[in-house]
């Protein structure tokens, strides 16, 4: 198989060039037109100044809006103009198009079944479907063992905030009286172990560290050595920021994956931290994470900030991983349970 | 996705055929299914509305008559349009008269300030500039730390003296000309454009500093957030430009488009990794072709440039033609791919590429192997593999510490790959024909207002089902990813 996507790949690369050089002599011309045209040539767009400044001016209108659109919506009766304006609503939580499209369908479904309906019904209704789907029969509890060591594995992309949920994770566990402690396997980042190392001093947690670019495996494997020789109740390991597209990286989870494995049933959750922020590509975070990592739950972080997170409502639709923690700020006790009606709410009420 | 989005609009033509002028109606079905792949590379939905206003305008009037495929023509005006908003006024670090330059970083929490800052460092300092980099973002734990490791890294001073950060870039100021630094970067804290106390602590660095630069580092993944961010930070402090991050992800990076719409202001930079070179100029033509799905056909055009030699690209391109492909031209081609770089990233930048084979996983050492087979052939097997009977694969097989299994995979698939370009040829012969009626009858193909282009790489039709870009138009790739 390898060597297979090579062979094609070369070949590829051996077509393009082909292609190009083809092209470039004017030997080959193709007959249709560019869609990559170079800068100079596009157009001049005069009327953007005018449009930008409208745009800002109703970006600032709308940032009111949410809520105007619901009094709006809830004294009419059913026509398209109110799916268009809770479909906006939906897209600009994040919530992306086909999620959308699927609970805004069971809307219209369940208003052509009733009489008379109006606006605020239709309101009603989309928020019982959004409700509906986050609560489909998931545990959201983030798993411990008793008198035994548990490990949480942190997973996800560049800056989302693993290290400071550690943090936060940390110290309320040793607020709880248990003995916790923190692994950093995230070797790659400049001063990241010392990121983490003033999280431990912090919370109290026990840490376990070595120097930039040494093998996170090793870091992983001597901290669960020393958890269990210590009777350490939580093992939160911290990882490296990585992009879900990078195979090296990723393939270097899993093995991360299996030194913890070597102690049978200590690994009770592998929890993918989404900044609250991201847009659709949450979503291929989320698959290709929860393929190669086993994702037990997502962190949904950041949602202090005006970004609704809605992406994560896409995740549990299609991949069933529900939000277990909520990250809400940068210090320690910004950490709160999901509240699946809150954050509904929070998409339907805008606070500004 | 491009595919996608081609897809349907050559579904909505078919209906078209035969009708003249695309009408207001047709446009608004055309309109939907773009702003359907906009939406989904996370441009702001009244981005996206306004947006697709001005391709509506220009569609209106397209003559689907005429045109060869009104699907490509539509996604051609789409492009151009986002180019255009991409773009306009190049971007270039403004340079005070009287020294330093002062550059400030400012952004939401894990945007990559940091890194961004470093690299930005290490560029300037590349072409000569004498950059200080100032760490003030004393708020994230291990913040300064973190931008000193970066800064003795890449050898350029680092400064991070004070109470708070207003003190630190204050006196970054004194050190830098006491150090006789013509830049100062200055990383700040990373914060909430709700934040008032923070935002206002901003405001407080930068008319300390007087930034000549005051920069906004966003994230390519994020969504339809980036229009508030940038506006209130603009409010804020005014931002003269954007830096772009985390781009060789899979996001499609709209918000680029986003954050550009509501600023007006370039977008300088993209970050393309966490490494501190890999960052570069931003291109608007390689991001709009993003933002549709198209894969970085560019940067890959770019890459191969580069790699392939005069040689090799005239023997490609006879191969294009012709369809005759050997061994000698694959070890010559295999070498010069694994100079491109990590063949995971080469693949992510193609158009048209089947998931499974972008997430396949690649054994780089496979390369090396298949390249000892071929080496310890010699040039006339090269040239005609059929030659190679029972007792010449033992020799090759020892030769290069393989199996004769090996060398019968490699052969078999060799064999395949032949057929695959032999289709290939004829379809650079068909083209070429093509290419030679269409010229007969000028600029037919050259939509209104738009003038063809000159001297410029023609990747029209690049990604399309049938072309070079899409493999699974191919018969025998299917085939050839079968038997796993
Ligand atoms: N506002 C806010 N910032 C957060 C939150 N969680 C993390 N951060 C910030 O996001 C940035 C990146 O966090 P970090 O933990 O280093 O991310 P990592 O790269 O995933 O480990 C830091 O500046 C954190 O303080 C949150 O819930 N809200
Ligand atoms: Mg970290």
């Amino acid at each position: 198989m390898e060597m297979l996507v090579v062979f094609v790949l070369i070949l590829v690369v051996a077509g393009f060039l082909g292609a190009v050089t083809l092209r470039r002599r004017g030997s080959l011309q193709i007959e249709q037109p560019s869609v990559v045209p170079s800068t100079a040539e596009a157009t001049p767009d005069t009327a953007a100044p005018v449009l930008r400044a409208s745009l800002k001016e109703r970006l600032g209108k709308t940032r009111l809006s949410l809520a105007t659109y619901l009094r709006n919506i809830s004294g009419r009766g059913i026509d398209e103009s109110v799916y268009e304006e809770l479909e906006e609503m939906l897209l600009l939580s994040d919530v992306g198009l086909p999620t959308t499209t699927k609970l805004l369908g069971a809307v219209r479904g369940k208003i052509a079944a009733t009489q008379g309906a109006t606006g605020e019904d239709a309101v009603a209704m989309l928020r019982a479907e959004i409700e509906d789907l986050l609560l489909v029969g998931v545990d959201r509890s983030l798993k411990t063992r008793d008198g035994a060591m548990s490990v949480w594995l942190f997973v996800g992309v560049n800056g989302v905030g693993k290290t400071t949920t550690i943090g936060k994770l940390a110290a309320r566990h040793t607020t709880d009286g248990q003995t916790v402690m923190l692994a950093a396997a995230d070797t790659f980042r400049a001063a990241a172990s010392e990121q983490l190392t003033k999280w431990a001093h912090k919370t109290g947690a026990e840490i376990v560290k070595a120097d930039e670019g040494a093998d996170p495996s090793a870091v992983v494997f001597d901290a669960m050595a020393s958890a269990a020789s210590k009777g350490i109740d939580l093992l939160l390991v911290d990882t490296a920021g990585r992009l879900h597209t990078k195979h090296n990286l990723m393939s270097e989870l899993e093995k991360l994956r299996r030194i913890i494995d070597r102690n049978p049933g200590a690994l009770q959750e592998v929890l993918l931290v989404i900044d609250a922020t991201t847009g659709q590509n949450g979503l291929e975070q989320a698959k290709q994470f929860a393929e190669t990592a086993e994702v037990t739950g997502i962190i949904l972080t950041k949602l202090d900030g005006t970004a609704k997170g809605g992406i994560v409502l896409a995740i549990q639709a299609e991949l069933g991983l529900a939000v277990k923690a909520v990250g809400i700020g940068e210090t320690v006790t910004d950490l709160i349970d999901f509240e699946p009606h809150e954050f509904v709410s929070a998409i339907f009420d805008s606070e500004d | 996705m491009f595919d996608s989005l081609s897809g349907r609009l050559d579904g909505i033509f078919a209906k078209l055929r035969g009708r003249g002028r695309l009408s207001e109606r047709d446009v608004e079905e055309v309109a939907r299914e773009i702003r359907q792949a906009l939406l989904e590379a996370d441009v702001n939905v009244k981005v996206a509305r306004s947006f697709i206003e001005r391709v509506k305008s220009r569609a209106i009037g397209t003559d689907i008559r005429e045109a060869l495929n009104p699907a490509q023509q539509i996604i051609k005006i789409v492009h151009e349009e986002l180019v255009s908003a991409l773009g306009g006024e190049t971007g270039k670090l403004a340079v005070s008269s009287k020294p330093p330059t002062v550059i400030l970083l400012a952004g939401l929490q894990g945007s990559g300030k940091t890194t961004q800052a470093a690299k930005l460092a290490k560029l300037l300092k590349s072409q000569g500039r004498h950059p200080l980099l100032v760490g003030a973002d004393l708020q994230r734990l291990a913040a300064v730390e973190q931008l000193r490791v970066l800064a003795n890294r890449i050898d350029v001073p680092f400064f991070s003296e004070g109470a708070d950060p207003v003190a630190v870039s204050r006196a970054a100021l004194d050190e830098a000309a006491r150090l006789g630094r013509n830049y100062v970067i200055v990383d700040t804290a990373g914060r909430l454009q709700i934040d008032d106390t923070l935002m206002a602590e901003l405001k407080a660095v930068r008319e300390a500093v007087q930034s000549h630069n005051t920069l906004l580092v966003i994230d390519a993944m994020t969504g339809q957030e980036s229009v508030n961010v940038a506006v209130a930070f603009d409010e804020a402090i005014g931002i003269d430009g954007v830096i772009l991050t985390k781009i060789d992800g899979d996001a499609r990076g709209g918000a680029a488009l986003s954050v550009k719409e509501v600023l007006g202001k370039p977008i300088l930079y993209a970050g393309t990794g966490e490494k501190l070179d890999e960052f570069e100029v931003f291109h608007p033509d390689r991001m709009a072709g993003r933002i549709l799905g198209m894969g970085d056909v560019m940067s890959l055009i770019e890459k191969a440039e580069q790699t392939f030699d005069q040689d090799q690209k005239d023997r490609a391109e006879q191969i294009m033609r012709d369809g005759e492909f050997t061994l000698e031209d694959f070890l010559g081609q295999l070498r010069s791919v694994k100079k491109m770089g990590p063949l995971q990233n080469v693949i992510g930048m193609m158009p048209g590429i089947p998931k499974e084979m972008k997430n396949a996983d690649i054994d780089e050492r496979e390369l090396g192997r298949v390249e000892a087979i071929i080496c310890s052939m010699t040039a006339e097997e090269r040239l005609k593999p059929a030659l190679i009977n029972g007792s010449r694969r033992s020799r090759i097989a020892a030769g290069s510490g393989t199996t004769t299994v090996a060398v019968n995979n490699l052969l078999k698939q060799f064999g395949a790959m032949q057929q695959m370009m032999k289709q290939m040829g004829v379809m650079g012969k068909v083209m070429q024909k093509k290419a030679k009626k269409g010229s007969k009858k000028g600029s037919r193909v050259t939509p209104k207002g738009t003038k063809p282009i000159a001297g410029k790489p023609n990747f029209g039709g690049l990604g399309r089902p049938g072309d070079f870009g899409d493999l699974s138009g191919l018969g025998d790739f299917g085939d050839l990813l079968g038997p796993k």
